[in-house]
């Protein structure tokens, strides 16, 4: 079960250093022992770093030095250079990282088409070199950024290559979605032309808006803040804590938000590395949560978002985290599940809960959510018996619901805007292999998309006729 | 004679280690009630049955276990090996590292004859072990991708290596709310292709079971642990060696052979269903007694009125008077209140067997036409208690016990096959939607036929 991670752009990648650093807490928590397990070769190569960092990988015993299964790929080295200072250097070797000096610049046609088209040999070859150290290959990850143009450019290109190389292994794409105020005016831009590749390369996309980190961010704030609470939050529970960290308010403005994307990176996973009485894992996601090849956008929520010090854990909490879950405060995108339609829904429990604790909750929720029609009971679920640091149990549910459409929808308004007025579009067009058509091609495949979702809303996924059973000669 | 276990998938292999764990307990037990010259003959029964035995002593399972991904096997080998009284061999495992994603697809089409050679290869070791092979049972859930798809798969390939041998399918179906999405699906593909193959189909529903835990065994928070455990004792109380009525004195040599012969006369007709009494709290064990009439009587009744278990029973239904035209009913959305049986059979374990009057199952308003009742119903008497149960009771049952459930699995599958939902993902590993009204007619046809019994 072997998992490729790639952190491409500047989101991507600060993204990705949360994950790792959460990744080794996790796993340091678990491995008493130090000794190099399955759970830590999902994600880690295990090397001899007396052969010069990148010798043969050593598959059992001892931990040696941990290596990150990773590519981070970058147009500007900042954020690159900074993880290669900071307490993580020793997880890369340079043979993971590719990197540039001049960005972007929020275009995604530089991203996609220039650097796309300087870098692919370079990209397929280090894909290839990574690739050779895993077993057995189960998926890809991109973590990005929809609005800029490494992450969005870039990062696509990448997707459309992981295709092309290896179509057997599952794309799954973490993108974060920009915010109406964004300050990247080209954003809505760089989103759509890279929806487009999303549509038609990945097999499954978690998007995460800012908005809705924002808002968890300052909620959890409030909480720690207000002096309202009785007993003390644990601080290292907190979805939003760094490793460590003893500080409730982060050195930098998107750390705590970038937290929130790693430990959903971190939770989806978290079956396929421990075990349980009911794994989960990434293909089991795929396969379960997208019922038409292009609708496979899940909607993603996280509880709890941190945990009290005391340790009881009274029935009526844990019923409280499934609530939760269910609750539009707690989705890492401006939805509300609950008022739309679910094609399809996944829960992946962390902890002490049993298989009775899930079916209870499930059949208390289930009457107040709507279902479509060919799945009403549309119920994936997963146990893993290892809690997140910091907390006896946790929730990540994930829904295939209609509920992304408004987001589909604003993004694509926020297009026209700008492309109705040809505002900025020179900077794409000059860049070789850009048209206007790219442009229009991509706003269609979203139309196109929102036409899908309108489609189940109206029919509530209802059949049109009458599906009679097949009748047998008696 | 000696038995062949194939544990497949999570499930196949939790409920194996379990079933293994409850065999060796039971025989370890000190609660026989019989003399200890019965007591070992049972003990030797048993081991001659589902282990072999290595220079240290310490008895091996006669088991294959298979799956897509690490973990459960890995867990699995070690917990048995640290029970300290039997274990698994080390080498007879298959394992790979994807998995297979819920799908039957990729089970059946792409891991199976992928990993066709090396997993016959244990299967053929094993055989080899047996003085003299009895037969196989495998253990799978219907829900998921290995169980299911490449359990399908094993079957068939073990149906070919072994065309004189007896196959047992013991299938687990899922929670009716959903384990996994595209259950329904798996169930479907499953269930026709294994009809094909195997001799019987005995099945456990996850349902049931958990109701046995939370009404019969008190358990407040169920785990799968619980549900599995409850599925070990139900199968042990079924293969332990028994006493048949053409036995004699020794324990019968032949389990799944007497099985098959008691209760499948005809092909069309596989569908066994298995009802245990009682269950009781391990903690209330000893201060429980049962009289056999009381147990005979719940018993007989479960079976008519289609009860899941012991509680909760409609003492109402009753079997058609003499002489009346047996109900039959060509509508499937009739409810079928009255169970009509081909053929049943009892085990009792314990204390009194022989005193036993079974004289109320061999009624022949219970039984269709085709067998005379004598021939109906087929009773294994064991005076030897099982896994400290002072009296126990099981009734394995080719009636229409499982017919409302396979109707209920079937239907809510082509609701979602008229949609076309998740079919890509079948396609994807090359099952086609020919496939699918295959299966779906395989299954038509069964429903059909238990239907009009």
């Amino acid at each position: 079960d072997l998992s490729l991670p790639f952190a491409v752009g500047q989101c991507g990648n600060q993204v990705g250093c949360r994950f790792w650093d959460l990744a080794l807490r996790e796993h340091a928590a678990v491995n008493k022992k130090g000794i190099y397990d399955e759970a830590l070769s999902s994600f880690f190569r295990n090397v001899d770093t007396r052969s010069g960092g990148d010798g043969p990988g050593i598959y059992k015993g001892k931990i040696c030095s941990l290596k990150a299964r990773a590519l981070l790929i970058d147009m500007e080295e900042g954020v690159v250079n900074e993880i290669l200072q900071g307490p993580l250097r020793d997880v890369f070797d340079s043979k993971q990282l590719i990197t540039d000096v001049s960005g972007s610049g929020n275009n995604w046609a530089v991203g996609h088409k220039l650097y796309g088209y300087q870098y692919q040999e370079n990209i397929v070859e280090k894909l290839r070199k990574t690739a050779e150290h895993c077993d057995c290959l189960q998926c890809f990850f991109i973590i990005h950024s929809m609005g800029g143009g490494t992450g969005s450019g870039l990062g696509t290109f990448v997707l459309n290559l992981l295709e092309d190389e290896f179509p057997e292994v599952y794309r799954f794409v973490t993108s974060v979605y920009p915010s109406g105020e964004d300050d990247v005016i080209t954003s809505p831009y760089n989103s759509v032309l890279a929806m487009k590749e999303l549509n038609e390369h990945a097999d499954c996309v978690l998007p995460v808006e800012n908005e809705s980190l924002f808002d968890i961010v300052n909620k959890i704030n409030q909480m720690v803040n207000s002096g309202k609470l009785l007993s003390t939050v644990k601080q290292n529970s907190l979805v939003t804590s760094s490793a460590g960290s003893v500080k409730t308010l982060q050195e930098k403005p998107f750390d705590a938000m970038n937290n929130i994307v790693a430990n959903l990176l971190l939770n989806l996973t978290s079956s396929a590395r421990f075990e349980g009485s009911l794994n989960m894992d990434l293909n089991e996601i795929s396969m379960n949560l997208v019922p038409f090849p292009r609708l496979h956008y899940l909607v993603s929520s996280l509880t709890p978002l941190y945990t009290l010090a005391d340790v009881n854990v009274p029935s009526r909490r844990l019923d409280q985290m499934f609530s939760d879950a269910f609750s539009r405060d707690h989705q890492l995108i401006q939805a509300d599940p609950k008022h739309s339609l679910y094609l399809a829904c996944a829960l992946l429990v962390r902890g002490n809960v049993q298989v009775s604790d899930l079916r209870r909750n499930i059949e208390r929720l289930k009457p107040s959510l709507h279902f479509v029609s060919w799945n009403q009971e549309g119920w994936k679920t997963g146990l893993c018996s290892v809690p997140p640091v910091g907390h006896s149990h946790s929730l990540l549910s994930l829904a295939n619901n209609t509920c992304v459409k408004p987001t589909f929808i604003e993004l694509k308004e926020r297009f026209m805007k700008l492309y109705k007025k040809k505002a900025h579009l020179h900077h794409y067009l000059q860049i070789d292999g850009m048209e206007q058509s790219c442009f229009s091609e991509a706003v269609s495949s979203l139309s196109d998309l929102i036409e899908e979702y309108n489609e189940l809303d109206a029919t509530k996924g209802g059949p049109r006729t009458d599906p009679s059973r097949l009748k047998i000669a008696v | 004679m000696s038995i062949v276990t194939v544990q497949l998938g999570q499930c196949g292999n939790q409920i194996g280690h379990e079933v293994f764990h409850c065999l060796c307990s039971d025989i370890h037990g000190t609660h026989g009630l019989c003399s200890s010259k019965e007591n070992q003959s049972y003990q030797d029964a048993c081991k001659e049955r589902f282990f072999w035995e290595e220079e240290s002593g310490v008895p091996v399972a006669r088991a294959v276990l298979v799956d897509m991904e690490p973990k459960v096997i890995s867990q699995t080998l070690s917990m048995a090996a640290r029970s300290g009284c039997w274990k698994y061999s080390h080498q007879s495992h298959f394992c790979q590292k994807q998995g297979s994603g819920n799908n039957w697809a990729n089970g059946y089409s792409v891991h199976g004859p992928r990993h066709k050679e090396s997993i016959m290869d244990l299967v053929q070791k094993e055989a080899e072990k047996c003085d003299r092979l009895g037969g196989f049972v495998t253990i799978m859930s219907v829900a998921g991708g290995t169980g299911s798809g490449l359990g399908a798969f094993v079957t068939q390939c073990l149906r070919d290596a072994f065309p004189a041998s007896f196959i047992l399918n013991h299938v687990i179906w899922p929670y009716g709310t959903g384990e996994v999405i595209v259950q329904n699906y798996n169930c479907v593909l499953t269930l026709s292709h294994l009809y094909r193959s195997a001799d019987a189909l005995l099945v456990h529903e996850n349902d049931v079971t958990h109701k046995i835990c939370s009404q019969l065994m008190n358990i407040k928070h169920i785990s799968f642990r619980d549900v599995n455990q409850v599925i070990a004792h139900e199968l042990g109380s079924v293969f332990q060696p028994s006493h048949t009525a053409e036995g004699g004195p020794d324990y019968a040599r032949n389990p799944l052979g007497d099985l098959m012969e008691t209760l499948v006369p005809h092909p069309e007709f596989k569908m066994l269903g298995l009802r245990n009494i009682p269950h009781i709290p391990e903690n209330s064990l000893p201060y429980s007694t049962f009289s056999w009439p009381g147990l005979i009587r719940h018993l007989r009744q479960m079976l008519i009125a289609n009860a899941q278990m012991e509680e909760g029973i409609d003492w109402q239904v009753r079997p058609p008077p003499p002489g009346s035209c047996p109900p039959s009913s060509h509508s499937t959305k009739k409810p079928l209140h009255f169970n009509t049986s081909i053929a049943n059979l009892v085990i009792l374990r314990g204390k009194d067997v022989h005193s036993v009057d079974l004289g109320s199952f061999q009624d022949p308003s219970l039984y269709t036409s085709w067998l005379s009742p004598q021939d109906a119903l087929n009773a294994w008497r064991t005076p030897r208690a099982f896994n400290k149960y002072e009296k126990s009771a099981s009734l394995v049952s080719n009636s229409q016990f499982l017919l409302k459930p396979l109707d209920s699995v079937v239907g809510k599958a082509w609701n979602m096959f008229a949609s076309k939902a998740y079919i890509h993902q079948y396609t994807r590993f090359g099952i086609e939607e020919e496939d699918f009204l295959d299966s779906f007619t395989t299954l038509e046809q069964v429903i059909s036929s238990y239907t009009t019994l």
